[in-house]
């Protein structure tokens, strides 16, 4: 809990590339205390400093994904950082690499995001209307559930793909974090859409492109592994070419009588 | 003019009910457009927090039933919550647990592979669906990933809503701002569902995140919608001290106990049955008896608290099943559960009142619904139940989706008249980021904040009320039309925090003024001066009307269909 105050002082990368010639490092003094984390610092700058500093946050606990940003040139979750524990009395805080800057620490996540729905990140199915009206559930044992949910722990915040020499030198390529959110369907035995998925995965800026640096897992604040997910994407492509294994899923259906389809809705106002 | 855009159903708010909505509304035809305006990134709303889980009867073959977890629900409302649309609630959400199953989410399994379901407080049965401790997390990117899949959603991150377009009692569209650019446009559409969320950034010590600053429900008050039942803000017993994160109800679930400073589990002298797992409202009362008698520990900023204790669970429990607890006990705590107990206090957590919708989600603007916590059906009454919420933002956003979907199809183009939303531009851009006036806003937010954790919690009386309302009003005063001191386009959080507090102040004074009216206790709304449920002349819903001088307050009865009211004992 609180404790005892100390003066840190934060140099906050400043740039808006609409307006600025070229981006500053701009200096704060905040007093902090062993419970205060970055972004609780940034927070106060803002509120009680200089309100026109731009920064991406929600949650402060570690799970939206906001707030990943360069803090002492590592990419670290502000709300998951305590001021203290960086042990330097010069806290450097600036917009993650491999991003387009908006503005001060905001960057744009408008072409991770095109590049995620290249990937099909759902379950892909035949039973179509089985996947919207349910009559069951599919069957689904602890040690299938371990197969993937690992890769499910992904909060988007996109640090690994700043982290990725790859995605720094090329712009096409998907990155650890969308390879990441492919495997996971992949490697749900619900989903049958492995084939769907080949176009964007098994190409030259898909999960080949990688040369294993590792250094996506290195800084991810979930204990991911994309890296892992990235070799076991490579894995399943070579079963399917060597061996014309694809695809071996079943998903039995359990039924469950009580769930019923229908209701009445009223219509409109009247 | 702004430049304007269109779709055919419009929802605001990226969290569980908003999403669910916008794959209902699509999936349901294809040539129908929905936009989905959200002030975050869509996968980043608060939904993803939740840890607990989401109710439902899954298995009547071993004892749940329809009927119990529907009196558990109007018990746990203490008698405020509408009968018709709980039954309607519980009926559809086993349906909803599936959907989720089927579209990726990794839900807890029993050993034979069906979805497991565990204790939660409140219900008669163990009837919560849980994937870990991260349920919500897991949700949401279930949702957010299965809207991918429809090429008739498009969703618009950091887009700000700052107005409901309505005209002759119809929802014509919204105004917003694309904070990326700064530009802002008249987003026209013919249905609208408005699904941002609850208020409890009106309180300094609370569960939610950042974004949760009430923008839907003062949005909607001021097209002249009611706000209903705002008086009932539940607080949860466990709110980490001092930061407010959550200590999911999961921890007491597993077996977690919580003790005085005596080392006492107190909770036998106030619900010697139930034990930790009663209410949150009964829970959260019972602690701060124990604090206010000197049986708590002392804490920072007056944050007094007592201990949620673990460590009898072990590590392999702890690890297993409340990993996510465990790292933020560590992480914001610098306290391991398996060896130390944390330390808690109540904190606002959720907000039963909102806008006033009928059974079905529908609000009294054509065209207009609202679902989950942004909404009052209501299904909470004065308390609601552990995974409760969760079920009503899916089963919600399932329903208004559907009905909207269905309302567009005979709806011809909307067409709101360009001085509405030419009063908009220039009452956000002339009147406030430009001609702005009023103190600091963020001093204006942290005494708001300040005076509802004073006199709105969990142990109210009149005159604090009162005070607490004379001080909102006052603040209201101080900050004018709001002060921006960024002055560029690009976004600009400055102008959205002034535009946030300016609802948030407006959000305030609703609950103050129904909450001195309600001289009565009830669910979560207790009243130090007036400690008695009376259901004579109070069991009935309030709503506050948005008028120049401030809420006028009108009442409705509660649909009681099969269950009388009766005492509430655990």
């Amino acid at each position: 809990m609180a404790g005892k105050e100390v003066e840190v002082r934060f140099k906050v990368f400043r740039f808006n590339p609409k307006t600025d010639f070229a981006p500053r490092w701009q200096e704060y003094r905040v007093n902090v205390d062993r419970s205060t984390t970055v972004l609780d610092a940034l927070l106060k700058i803002k509120e009680e400093q200089d309100p026109t500093l731009a920064i991406r946050y929600s949650c402060r606990q570690a799970v939206c994904g906001s707030c990943g940003m360069m803090i002492n040139d590592k990419q670290m979750l502000a709300c998951f950082t305590r001021v203290l524990e960086l042990n330097s009395n010069v806290v450097k805080v600036a917009p993650l690499k491999n991003y387009r800057v908006i503005k001060d620490l905001v960057t744009d996540f408008g072409e991770v995001f095109q590049k995620e729905r290249q990937v099909k990140p759902y379950i892909i199915r035949h039973d179509v209307e089985e996947l919207l009206n349910p009559t069951g559930t599919y069957k689904q044992k602890e040690e299938e559930l371990l197969g993937y949910i690992q890769f499910a722990d992904c909060i988007e915040c996109g640090m690994c793909s700043s982290a990725c020499p790859v995605s720094a030198t090329d712009p096409l390529y998907l990155g650890p974090m969308v390879l990441n959110r492919a495997y996971r369907f992949i490697a749900d035995p619900r989903d049958l859409g492995f084939e769907q998925r080949l176009e964007a995965i098994d190409s030259e800026h898909g999960c080949w492109r990688c040369h294993f640096a590792a250094s996506c897992s290195a800084v991810c604040p979930k204990g991911v592994d994309p890296a892992k997910a990235i070799q076991l994407l490579r894995r399943a492509l070579v079963k399917r070419a060597v061996l014309g294994i694809s695809s071996s899923k079943v998903s039995e259906l359990i039924p469950m009588p009580h769930i019923k389809g229908k209701l009445e809705l009223p219509k409109g106002w009247q | 003019m702004p430049d304007k855009l269109e779709a055919d159903v419009l929802i605001v708010g990226s969290g569980l009910a908003g999403l669910r909505a916008a794959i209902e509304a699509a999936s349901s035809d294809k040539s129908i457009r929905v936009a989905v305006l959200t002030k975050v990134h869509a996968m980043r709303s608060h939904s993803v927090a939740y840890a607990g889980g989401t109710a439902a009867v899954l298995y009547p073959e071993e004892g749940d039933s329809f009927d119990l977890h529907a009196f558990d629900t109007v018990k746990g409302s203490d008698y405020l919550g509408d009968q018709d649309a709980i039954e309607l609630m519980v009926r559809v959400a086993p349906q909803e647990i599936l959907r989720l199953e089927h579209w990726g989410m990794p839900w807890s399994r029993r050993p034979d592979g069906r979805v497991a379901q565990r204790p939660f407080g409140g219900h008669s049965f163990d009837r919560a669906c849980f994937a870990a401790d991260k349920t919500g997390l897991y949700a949401m990117q279930t949702l957010y990933n299965t809207t991918h899949k429809y090429d008739n959603i498009e969703i618009f991150h950091e887009w700000y809503v700052t107005s409901l377009l309505v005209e002759d009692g119809e929802f014509k569209g919204v105004t917003a701002i694309d904070m990326k650019s700064g530009e802002f446009y008249a987003f026209e559409a013919k249905a609208g569902i408005i699904a941002t969320g609850g208020a409890g950034r009106l309180y300094s010590f609370t569960t939610y995140g950042h974004s949760a600053t009430a923008d839907g429900l003062a949005m909607a008050y001021r097209v002249g919608i009611p706000l209903k039942d705002m008086e009932f803000i539940q607080f949860h017993p466990t709110g980490l001290v001092p930061q407010g994160i959550l200590i999911s109800e999961a921890a007491r679930g597993e077996g977690g106990y919580l003790r005085n400073n005596k080392g006492e589990r107190f909770m036998k002298d106030y619900a010697p049955q139930k034990m930790e797992l009663a209410p949150r409202d009964i829970v959260s009362r019972a602690m701060m008896r124990e604090i206010l008698d000197g049986r708590g520990f002392p804490g920072p900023n007056g944050l007094d608290y007592v201990h949620l204790d673990l460590t009898h669970l072990g590590e392999e429990v702890i690890d297993e099943k409340l990993t996510e607890i465990k790292m933020i006990a560590i992480k914001f705590g610098g306290i391991d559960p398996a060896r130390e107990p944390i330390p808690v206090r109540p904190v606002a957590h959720y907000t039963m009142g909102g806008i006033h919708t009928d059974t079905y989600g529908r609000t009294p603007v054509r065209g207009l619904f609202a679902a989950g916590e942004a909404a009052c059906i209501s299904v909470h009454g004065a308390n609601r139940l552990g995974c409760n919420s969760t079920m009503e933002c899916l089963v919600y956003g399932y329903l208004t989706g559907k009905q909207a979907a269905e309302y567009v199809k005979e709806k011809g183009k909307s067409d709101p008249s360009p001085e509405l939303v030419l009063a908009e531009e220039r009452r956000v851009f002339d009147g406030i980021l430009r001609g702005g006036s009023g103190e600091d806003p963020y001093t204006i937010k942290r005494e708001l904040q300040q005076t509802m954790s004073d006199h709105a919690y969990v142990f109210r009386d009149g005159d604090g009320l009162s005070r607490a309302l004379k001080k909102v009003r006052e603040l209201r005063q101080r900050f004018g039309t709001g002060r921006v001191a960024d002055k560029s386009r690009e976004f600009n959080q400055n102008l959205i925090n002034v535009l946030e507090i300016d609802m948030m102040l407006e959000v305030a004074e609703v609950v103050l003024v129904s909450a001195i009216a309600r001289t009565e206790s009830r669910g979560a709304h207790y009243r130090l001066d007036y400690p008695k449920r009376d259901d004579a002349n109070w069991l009935k819903h309030t709503l506050a009307y948005r008028t120049a001088d401030g809420p006028r307050l009108d009442y409705i009865p509660v649909r009681i269909t099969r269950w009388p009211p009766a005492e509430r004992k655990y």
